[in-house]
């Protein structure tokens, strides 16, 4: 709502306070203000101008050449391009080193070899917003009235001297879309008394009103449905200070009957509408829901296929208008138009919001019917516009307002105690201070025993709670004079769940393995969504998705991981080694809603570390990720996890991917990301993990329990065997441990080898076994003979060779 | 030649070659030539036996003082020695100290994440537990149970993405409140909770709009819980969140879950108030949401607004983090580009 402070100055005094003043003062108390501005800002040398004399010029045909008083000794020469240009005019004349709209800059110059004293302007290039022009002046210059004096500059004539403050109502606060609603707050603000003019309006027309026309309306639909008739208009635009008010106000001025109701909505926030009374068949409306079928062409030439639950007004043959959001255009009121059919009205709210919804018709009507209106004042929108109807375009009002249905407004009662108030707020304030602001307000108040009995009047139809109240209160009362506490009270203990804290480890010890937290988006394709899944689920997805990227909810997370390497890489950043914790969105196919599952994943390309002067480059690969893996497992206490090779996950390397369980809990994979994946993403080989952090934290955990350090030395022994390529390290180590005795403590690989130094089909395995007694020191012939058992078994077992 | 001139002569032949060495190799057989047991010193010392015996005390006093004097000198030249070996070993194993050191592979927790652990933090201190919520939420919970009938014009506030007509992603992490709400005991205490999470608008991305975002709801509901007490918490969280001498102001506002409903600005950080760019010339910055909880919604989560009141409050992290950081496109939180995660690795 943008209101000029020159109009509201006409119900309140500000004339004393600067608009910045008073727009920090609107915010501090009631809404937000998106801006003060005065549209003459940054304008210069923009003068009113007199057209002497208009010429064809002799070099184009679409140019004049005119000759225009500026109001100095001669006329200015300029040349002009607008089709409504005509001697005798008075227009907007920008001087030589003037400055427009855009912060152009207007010099002397010379248009087809004729010299032009700067332009004559339109109204767009004097920085008005096309949408609030005048439609006969779009295509052209602006034209003022006689009566403006050559050289004057124009601001003054065209409003653009006023200032406006751009409130941002929020929808508890639709009072204040109305000038009047506006006052009634900076009254109350200021404590200033406001001074809000009765309407009444001349009937002079001998006729009444049921005489010409009949109404009808479903009270459910439209609680209050009231018209006047004014006869004999004569339609013209309206006079300059009207077209004003509304264009500093953003809206367009039309002509003087629809600029009338206009102007009512602006005054009160009370919609009203204009029909051509001759267009009216039968000379009967009703307003009731629309038929399936139903059709109607409004106002902007659109033709609108009505359904049931649009409220509508229809005469005797079809529909003829969208009721409280546009009119249609077979009745609109035009340069033609003698009689007049104005409407005010209430309509049901939730009707008017779902029609202006579907039909993406947002009018200023239809906002204000959505939020409430002031029902107290329908008659005196309704009467004030009448009466400007009747003044601006000299027409006759006919006795009697014609009423369907009429709902009375009375004022709302509600009680609250100065207990109350003060312990919410956590003030100190008097009975006596509280009532001052409640009749600051404009309610009616009685205070008895502490308790206030307020009377609010219809124009706050937003107010029916102690609560309301209480906000009104610390409002006016000013929230920065509240105090700064803390709550008191029992204490209670703060600390995170047990959950929470796991998954605060799981982050710590990835990023101690040198991973950073990534947090992708949780929406993602139908496709992404279904990949690298440990089990198969149900996907959730948007009914109305924005985009085609985001349709779906992630039921992994990798692919979002990997649209995140992919960016990286993109961008020429090739070595990526992200986390991420989040929820994954896992459909049981019967309820809507899915289990939210708490996964981590990774994803590394490229090189896990890079050549320093002083150490080699380290590329990633399946043992990098699995180490971070088992880094991870060991930091959440979880051991003895064991890695099955598997190629059934589709979108992983058949031959790289290993499928992690603990005990029988399978928990998630770890591997190498299928070649197919990693080009759709151009990615070169890229290792991931993705494992259940429910699962997991549902695991036993390792305790943490004190061992006695042994005082003993360690013995150690290296042993290195060949054998057959598809015998595995876990096979080879489960039977070392299996035949170690009880001394044997630790078994570390320490190389692995297959190439050209070994037997085609062969590799090479070498081993420290690590052995220790806590109780003494241990001799060789203890170890040799754990050792020798190894290497019996091994033979039998797995025909090692030991080399 | 009698004793003592030998003696002499012994003393300044060894202190002489002593004086020479220049290695310990060298120092260890003058020590071994000179003071061995087969060395002249002791020889001269066994020959004592055909002097005189009035004189013998004499040199053989003598005889000790040529030792002890051979002794000191070699130790003090070893010690010469060895003090110059280890010189020059230093020496040679001298390093350019300017090369870069072995670098340490650690990750970063994302920004969006420490700006909610910092929160968390100071609300745990505060005894507030930390709620999680469903990300996949009710329309139930995420609008009728906040107060948000349906055809409620606030609604057009935020634009929902729905899975069905009752099933949406939560526009907001409030549905926490009302869950919370629910189940908690009010015998056992007071409530005072924060709820961080993500959070999603039916909005086109751009600089300032993400379809997805975060946000951390705040709760305290007790018997005695007033506006005061919501405007002491908030300026401790302005004040630890963007610095010590930090205000923050509160406007009225509008939400439907709240009344009284305050927006919560904080003096600008860049230009302590006096006005900027990032202020937008205000000397303000809006940072969040807050006020007094509506009694409707106490009243449908089975609490009794006559008895219980409490304060509300809602932040984004997202915008928190630009604001802090100056980070100038939202995007950036979920593109997740190294180069950008690994600007907020500073620890403390």
């Amino acid at each position: 709502m943008k209101v000029s402070t020159k109009w509201l100055n006409e119900y309140v005094n500000v004339a004393d306070l600067k608009p910045e003043e008073l727009a920090e003062k609107i915010e501090r108390t009631a809404v937000e203000v998106d801006g003060t501005s005065r549209q003459e800002t940054g304008l210069k040398k923009i003068v009113v101008g007199h057209t002497l004399k208009v010429e064809q010029h002799p070099n184009a045909d679409h140019l004049h050449v005119c000759q225009v008083d500026v109001g100095e000794d001669e006329p200015y020469q300029i040349v002009c391009g607008a089709p409504n240009i005509a001697a005798d005019q008075k227009v907007i004349v920008a001087l030589p080193n003037s400055r427009i709209a855009g912060n152009e800059k207007i010099k002397k110059g010379k248009m087809r070899g004729i010299v032009s004293m700067g332009m004559i302007c339109a109204l767009q290039e004097i920085g008005f917003p096309e949408a609030v022009v005048p439609q006969e002046y779009v295509n052209g210059i602006y034209v003022l009235p006689d009566d403006a004096v050559p050289g004057d500059p124009v601001f003054k004539y065209l409003g653009m001297d006023e200032d406006i403050i751009d409130v941002d109502i929020t929808p508890n606060r639709a009072d204040m879309l109305s000038m009047r609603g506006v006052a009634r707050e900076v009254g109350a603000m200021y404590d200033r008394p406001v001074n809000l003019p009765e309407i009444s309006v001349k009937e002079d027309d001998g006729v009444k009103v049921d005489s010409l026309l009949s109404v009808a309306a479903d009270e459910q639909v439209a609680p209050t449905y009231l018209t006047r008739v004014i006869r004999n208009v004569r339609v013209a635009p309206s006079p300059l200070w009207l077209q004003i008010r509304l264009w500093n106000a953003g809206i367009r001025p039309v002509n003087n009957v629809v600029d009338a109701t206009n102007y009512a909505l602006l005054e009160y926030g009370q919609p009203l509408h204009a029909f051509d009374y001759n267009e009216i068949a039968g000379k009967q409306l009703t307003v009731r829901q629309a038929q399936e079928g139903e059709s109607l062409t409004t106002l902007d030439g659109t033709e609108r296929k009505l359904k049931t639950g649009d409220v509508v007004v229809a005469d005797a043959n079809e529909v003829v208008a969208l009721a409280g959001i546009m009119g249609g255009a077979r009745t609109a009121v035009t340069n033609d138009t003698a009689d007049v059919v104005l409407e005010a009205a209430v309509f049901n709210p939730t009707a008017i919001r779902k029609t202006s919804r579907r039909e993406n018709l947002h009018t200023e009507a239809a906002m204000r019917f959505e939020r409430g209106i002031n029902q107290a004042a329908v008659v005196a929108a309704l009467d004030a516009a009448a009466q400007l109807i009747m003044t601006n375009a000299n027409g006759q009002v006919a006795q009697g307002i014609l009423e369907a249905t009429r709902h009375t407004a009375t004022d709302v009662t509600v009680t609250v105690s100065l207990q109350r108030i003060n312990d919410v707020l956590g003030t100190k304030l008097t009975a006596t201070e509280v009532t001052a602001i409640f009749k600051r307000l404009g309610f009616t108040v009685t205070e008895k025993a502490g308790t206030f009995t307020v009377n609010i009047p219809p124009f706050r139809w937003d107010i029916s709670l102690p609560a309301d109240l209480i906000e009104e209160v610390a409002r006016i009362y000013g929230y920065d004079n509240l105090p700064a506490t803390l709550p008191v009270g029992a204490t209670t203990p703060g600390a995170r769940t047990p959950k929470q804290r796991f998954i605060r480890s799981i982050r710590q010890a990835l990023q101690e393995a040198g991973l950073d937290q990534a947090i992708s988006y949780g929406l993602t394709t139908a496709t992404k969504a279904q990949r690298f899944m440990f089990a198969s689920a149900t996907a959730t997805e948007l009914a109305f998705p924005m985009s085609s990227d985001r349709t779906t909810a992630r039921m992994n997370l990798l692919s979002g991981l990997l649209d995140d390497a992919a960016y990286n890489v993109h961008r020429k950043v090739q070595d990526v080694a992200l986390y991420e914790q989040g929820r994954v969105f896992l459909g049981d196919g019967e309820h809507v809603r899915p289990q939210e599952v708490e996964h981590v994943a990774g994803v590394l390309t490229g090189l896990f570390r890079q050549p320093g002067w002083n150490q080699p480059k380290q590329p990633v690969d399946f043992y990098v990720v699995k180490g971070i893996v088992e880094h991870l497992l060991r930091q959440l206490g979880i051991s003895g996890e064991r890695y099955v090779s598997v190629s059934s996950h589709a979108e992983m390397h058949p031959g790289r991917t290993a499928d992690v369980y603990v005990g029988e809990t399978f928990v998630g994979f770890v591997g190498e990301v299928y070649p197919d994946i990693a080009k759709e993403n151009h990615l070169k080989r890229t290792y991931v993990f993705e494992l259940d952090v429910d699962a997991l934290f549902h695991l036993p955990k390792d305790e943490q329990q004190y061992t006695a350090v042994s005082k003993f030395p360690e013995v150690t022994r290296d042993i290195a065997l060949a054998v057959r390529t598809d015998v595995t390290n876990e096979q080879l180590t489960q039977c070392i441990v299996k035949n170690g005795g009880a001394h044997l403590t630790d078994v570390r690989l320490f190389d692995v080898y297959q190439g050209d130094k070994m037997a085609p089909g062969m590799k090479s395995l070498a081993y420290t076994l690590v052995y220790r007694d806590p109780t003494k020191t241990l001799v060789d012939e203890d170890v040799n003979r754990s050792f020798n058992k190894i290497v019996r078994k091994l033979q039998d077992e797995f025909d090692v060779e030991v080399r | 030649m009698d004793l003592t001139t030998q003696l002499e002569q012994l003393r300044d032949e060894g202190l002489g070659a002593v004086q020479e060495a220049t290695e310990l190799k060298q120092l260890n057989e003058i020590r071994v030539h000179f003071l061995g047991k087969k060395g002249p010193i002791t020889a001269v010392l066994r020959g004592m036996k055909e002097i005189d015996p009035a004189e013998r005390p004499q040199v053989g006093k003598f005889a000790n003082e040529v030792r002890d004097a051979l002794q000191q000198a070699i130790a003090a030249k070893q010690d010469e020695l060895e003090t110059a070996q280890m010189a020059a070993k230093l020496e040679k194993e001298t390093l350019d100290v300017t090369l870069p050191g072995t670098p340490v592979k650690t990750g970063t927790p994302h920004v969006l994440q420490q700006i909610i652990d910092e929160i968390e933090e100071l609300f745990l201190g505060m005894g507030y537990q930390v709620v999680n919520g469903p990300e996949v939420e009710e329309e139930h919970y995420n609008f009728e149970m906040m107060n948000l009938p349906k055809d409620h014009p606030a609604r057009d506030m935020q634009d929902t993405f729905y899975i069905t007509k009752d099933i949406l992603m939560r526009t907001q992490t409030s549905p926490v409140q009302a869950r919370t709400l629910e189940k908690h005991d009010f015998s056992q205490g007071p409530l005072k909770m924060i709820s961080p999470g993500k959070v999603y608008r039916r909005d086109t991305d751009d600089a300032t709009h993400s379809h997805q975002f975060h946000q951390i709801e705040g709760l305290v509901v007790d018997r005695h819980i007033t506006m005061a007490d919501l405007k002491g918490t908030l300026q401790l969280l302005a004040r630890k969140m963007f610095g010590a001498d930090r205000n923050i102001r509160m406007r009225p506002s509008y939400f439907p879950f709240t009344e009284p409903s305050a927006e919560v600005d904080v003096s600008c950080f860049k230009c302590n108030g006096q006005g900027c760019a990032v202020c937008k010339q205000t000397g303000w910055i809006e940072v969040l949401g807050a006020g007094m909880v509506h009694p409707n919604v106490l009243s449908m989560a089975g609490v009794d607004p006559e008895e219980y009141g409490g304060f509300a409050f809602g932040l984004g992290p997202d915008r928190f983090a630009m604001l802090k950081y100056g980070v100038d496109d939202i995007r950036n939180f979920y593109l997740n580009d190294e180069r950008f995660l690994k600007q907020f690795a500073r620890k403390g």
